[in-house]
């Protein structure tokens, strides 16, 4: 196995009192899309700053490619294109005189830097703009001209701060489609993002953030399984007989709740669908509808910080 | 800690992106067109002062800067007034601005150090007031040369270039002024008006501070003459604190060949001297050697301040 293209150890960073980040153990292999997911203020885009050498740990250690970000960044920097959160660009010139500037600054041999830029461009499907100010830019067109600079520049490590925020339904659809267009491609990607739908869509494993901590790292069945503990979750209509008391005595069965309409949720150690379907039956109900429902990641995120809260609770309590 | 690589790599791209920016900015546009218009004004008034002396003058290009024709001041006192707001308007927004646009940490994010980046903004500002004072020189000289029908001499030529050179070390004293404003406040209006708050001391109440100075300091006791030596010596002092007056005094002994003191002078002092006898060049050269590298150690001490101020920064997006 290659080496991992990001690892970092005991990574910290303190604000004066405040810990932004706290002892983060992070390791990323090549061609992997890692997500960051955590709600704001929870340390992605500090542990994002420190990768890239912008901003210093207080301790710990990172190596992205193998470089220290501190001693070397410039060999890092070469590596890894960085979007950050609500990209700007030189609003007076244009998407190429902006693409043309970042290539120059990251040293890309004149004689490939005009056909790497058009490459970009029509990658990212801005060619036909290309010549037009970034002052008539949409936000999802920025974003966009924002991936055409890691394209051009050739990075073989893309680190996406928020990528999709502010962006609208199809402009998200999009971006996350180019995302996943570079990772087949060998790009190591890294996005960081609150928006649990998206970091499920594209990326192959995540770390849930919670108040400067990586508190959970896996793929996203894993870690729906670690904070669901294994449990399904199974929907149920009928008619005719109250599940409530039908299906509360199932074995397994841990928790049944009425939803609004009508319809019953049953929290269950494992797929109990034979046995509730049979005990409906059997006490005369029809089954309307009984389906068990993909842990989703919001699930997952839901769960974890209800958790967090129930405990600040606790502990102000 | 070493750091590895080139730690200006990247600034000439910087400098020559800031330079075109600068050309083309309505605001520069606009600053330079005003100090076109004033030094239009005063030598065209210059011209009809000198057309009465005629004859009798052998720095008659020189007279084109210095003569003032009331009410209008001379080109030379223009320039010390103008010049820190040309300077101004380059540099108030030039860190800043970055920010506000969300374009620094894209920036900082390819393989260049911090460092290259303020060079380059310090650097691109340099080229811009060099050009600038260079057609400005050249276009007052064309004129002087259509009007009085006369080239300028050897002398002239050569204390012509070192006025030039102190022009640009005086505007590179505010320029890194407004550099270091800029690095300092994140709204570029606060840095705007710092920076011309610190102008307007110095280009008009200067004066009447370092006068209630001296007079607080060193006192004049009608009864002893040493006194008044002091004093005048205190005020020459603290005048010179202000980088228009080692501007106004350079000007004066470069384009004024019969200066031949810039302080006091005492009568034992003139002795064999011939009243009103032109300096040749290198003495004069040597008159204002300390004003000139005042302004330079000024202006590096105040980019240093930047520097620092900057290195420090956060770079959070």
């Amino acid at each position: 196995m290659s080496a991992p293209v990001v690892e970092a150890q005991g990574l910290t960073k303190r604000y004066g009192s405040t810990v932004a980040v706290n002892g983060l153990d992070l390791r990323i292999e090549a061609g992997e899309v890692f997500g960051l997911l955590g709600p704001n203020g929870s340390g992605k885009t500090t542990t994002i700053l420190m990768l890239l050498g912008l901003t210093e740990p207080s301790s710990g250690t990172v190596r992205v490619f193998g470089h220290d970000p501190l001693r070397d960044p410039l060999a890092v920097k070469r590596e890894v294109g960085y979007m950050p959160d609500a990209v700007g660009f030189y609003d007076q010139l244009t998407a190429r005189e902006n693409l043309r500037y970042i290539a120059k600054l990251s040293g890309i041999p004149e004689n490939e830097r005009e056909a790497r830029i058009e490459q970009a461009l029509i990658r990212v499907r801005l060619s036909k703009v290309a010549d037009r100010r970034v002052k008539t830019f949409s936000r999802g067109m920025r974003q966009r001209l924002g991936l055409a600079e890691l394209v051009a520049k050739g990075s073989r490590l893309a680190i996406l701060d928020e990528p999709t925020s502010g962006l609208d339904p199809q402009s998200t659809q999009e971006l996350l489609q180019l995302i996943s267009s570079f990772a087949g491609e060998g790009m190591t990607v890294i996005l960081s993002s609150h928006l649990l739908s998206m970091v499920q869509s594209v990326c192959d494993r995540v770390a849930l953030f919670r108040e400067g901590k990586a508190g959970l790292i896996g793929t996203v069945p894993d870690i729906a399984g670690k904070v669901l503990g294994g449990i399904c979750i199974i929907d149920l209509e009928a008619e005719g007989a109250d599940p409530e008391k039908v299906v509360a005595p199932i074995p397994g069965v841990r928790r049944v709740t009425r939803r609004k309409n009508g319809a019953v949720q049953i929290d269950a150690d494992g797929d109990l669908r034979p046995e509730i379907s049979r005990a409906i039956v059997a006490a005369g109900g029809s089954l309307k509808s009984l389906s068990m429902s993909q842990s989703s990641l919001d699930d997952v995120y839901v769960r974890y910080f209800e958790g967090e809260e129930n405990r600040e609770m606790a502990d102000a309590a | 800690m070493r750091r590895k690589g080139h730690a200006l790599a990247g600034m000439s791209t910087i400098a020559w992106k800031e330079a075109a920016d600068h050309f083309s900015s309505a605001r520069f546009h606009f600053v330079m067109l005003l100090v076109i218009l004033t030094a239009f004004g005063s030598v065209y008034g210059a011209i009809g002062e000198i057309k009465n002396t005629i004859g009798q003058d052998p720095f008659l290009f020189l007279r084109l800067l210095t003569t003032a024709k009331d009410p209008v001041p001379s080109f030379v006192a223009f320039l010390g007034f103008l010049l820190p707001l040309v300077s101004i308007a380059l540099a108030f927004d030039s860190v800043n601005g970055e920010y506000s646009r969300r374009t620094m940490s894209r920036i900082l994010a390819q393989p260049i150090y911090r460092d290259a980046l303020l060079f380059g903004k310090f650097l691109g500002g340099m080229i811009v007031l060099a050009l600038c004072l260079l057609t400005l020189w050249l276009l007052m000289t064309g004129l002087g040369i259509l009007t009085l029908g006369l080239p300028p001499s050897g002398p002239e030529i050569a204390r012509g270039l070192a006025f030039l050179v102190a022009c640009l070390a005086y505007a590179g004293v505010w320029l890194a002024m407004a550099l270091l404003f800029s690095t300092i406040f994140r709204q570029a209006a606060t840095s705007a008006l710092a920076a011309l708050a610190l102008w307007l001391v110095f280009a008009i109440f200067w004066g009447m501070i370092a006068h209630a100075l001296t007079i607080a300091l060193a006192p004049i006791d009608p009864t002893n003459p040493m006194t008044l030596v002091n004093a005048v010596e205190m005020q020459s002092a603290l005048a010179r604190i202000s980088p228009n007056t080692l501007f106004s005094e350079t000007a004066q002994a470069l384009l004024n060949p019969q200066t031949r003191a810039l302080g006091l002078v005492f009568m034992d002092q003139m002795e064999g001297a011939i009243p009103g006898a032109p300096l040749p060049f290198s003495q004069s050269a040597l008159l204002i050697w300390p004003q000139l590298s005042g302004m330079v150690a000024a202006m590096l001490l105040i980019f240093t301040g930047a520097y620092v101020t900057f290195q420090r920064q956060e770079v959070r997006a």
